[in-house]
């Protein structure tokens, strides 16, 4: 159970580790400043998520072989097949509509996910997610009016979104898959059960998205919804890349101190 | 030794000098951040609570904290975070409220006044001249507790505190 938990808290830390690490891409580059803004405050909001169960991984980790990894050692020396995060937040950047996309996709469950793990059996699981629902309650306001705002906004604008939420629908399915390592932890009152999440969240995007005259997709084939995807450490080819430039420096300065 | 709760209460007397650093109008302990003060025989512990999680100012508070703490005599100093109950804007105290503003920070809404609603229309007052008349900017400001908005009379662009 111990090994499954820290697997579990691997997966919570690394949406919000990657979803942090492409925001801060944005650095120094947003449409406009106050835009370039808001992206990176979204970002440092989930780079102190992830810093919250990355340290709690350790700590289990810790429980489990007597070598656990801090904060540090598991953001920056592991390798791409040791993520766990969706392949969603790894995906490019693109255009700040695909950016805006992405984070609409992926805020409007966290938001879900954590409403539900606030009530974990576990309450080093509860008091973090309680804390980060707050923010996250925050950052689908944005990315929802965003959406709204560039869906229903001019023709180019419109066709951008559309063409983005096409293209990244695929991996929205495997937010809500379920393995073996969730499942016993759902069973035991720690895990929030991602199944149910899917019929709140497919309501609360059909309401943005007709406000934002978008379609949303016919459902295509969900890329790692079974059982063999981000969540597993099998990931799109994006991540490497980005880790490859998230870790360099630790790597070739592992003593680094700043 | 000095007692035990005459460490504590000089211990409390220090942390309401410690200014937050980003805000240097209002105190750690008027924030709501410092949520404990606990003095054993030999040991005090101060526990604080960090306002968002990724905040970068924790860390130089918790150091402002230790160099407060080294004029009262606490023996050993232990300072610890607390993440439950999470922090709400709603525990900054009434008297910080009006320094923010005079400070160019519009305070912020008690959170069960600010709902969310959708391109919500909640009045945020221009902290310079006052008016109702103003405009949100951007949904996050220089720091993760603000957001930017402008006056529409006086033209001035100001941070207002999110309700949190």
């Amino acid at each position: 159970m111990k090994l499954q938990l820290f697997d579990y808290l691997l997966r919570l830390a690394d949406n919000d580790l990657v979803l942090a690490q492409r925001l801060g891409e944005w650095v120094g580059k947003g449409p406009v400043l106050e835009e370039d803004i808001a992206s990176t405050n979204v970002g440092l909001d989930l780079l102190g998520q992830a810093r919250l169960w990355l340290a709690y991984a350790g700590e289990v980790e810790a429980r489990a072989d007597a070598v656990g990894r801090s904060e540090d050692q598991l953001a920056f020396f592991r390798t791409d097949r040791e993520f766990r995060n969706l392949l969603l937040v790894e995906q490019p950047n693109g255009h700040y509509g695909d950016t805006i996309t992405r984070q609409y996709l992926f805020d409007q469950w966290h938001v879900l996910l954590l409403a539900e793990l606030a009530t974990s059996r576990d309450s080093r699981i509860a008091a973090i997610a309680a804390k980060a629902l707050k923010e996250v309650r925050y950052h689908v306001e944005r990315s929802s009016q965003w959406v709204i705002r560039l869906g229903d906004g001019t023709d180019v604008s419109h066709a951008r979104m559309q063409a983005a939420v096409d293209a990244l629908w695929m991996y929205t399915g495997e937010m809500f898959s379920v393995d073996e390592t969730e499942r016993a932890l759902i069973d035991a009152g720690i895990a929030a059960d991602n199944a149910a999440l899917a019929a709140p969240w497919r309501a609360a995007v059909q309401s943005v998205f007709a406000e934002a005259t978008l379609d949303v997709p016919a459902d295509p084939w969900m890329q790692g919804a079974r059982g063999r995807g981000g969540k597993q450490g099998v990931h799109t080819e994006h991540l490497s890349r980005m880790l490859a430039e998230m870790q360099a420096l630790p790597r070739m300065y592992p003593e680094a101190r700043w | 030794m000095v007692s035990v709760s005459t460490r504590e209460e000089a211990l409390w007397r220090v942390l309401g000098s410690v200014m937050d650093p980003e805000i240097p109008v209002v105190s750690i302990v008027e924030l709501g951040i410092v949520r404990g003060v606990r003095c054993a025989d030999d040991a005090c512990t101060v526990t604080l609570t960090p306002t968002y999680s990724g905040c970068p100012a924790t860390r130089v508070i918790e150091h402002d904290v230790r160099v407060a703490a080294a004029d009262v005599a606490t023996g050993a100093l232990d300072v610890v975070t607390s993440l439950s109950p999470a922090w709400t804007t709603d525990w900054i105290a009434p008297e910080a409220r009006a320094r923010l503003a005079a400070f160019g920070i519009a305070p912020p809404h008690a959170t069960r006044e600010a709902q969310v609603v959708r391109f919500a229309a909640r009045t945020v007052r221009c902290p310079h001249c006052g008016s109702p008349r103003t405009e949100e900017l951007s949904r996050f400001g220089s720091t993760p507790c603000k957001a930017q908005y402008r006056c529409i009379d006086c033209r001035e662009p100001f941070d207002y505190f999110k309700p949190h």
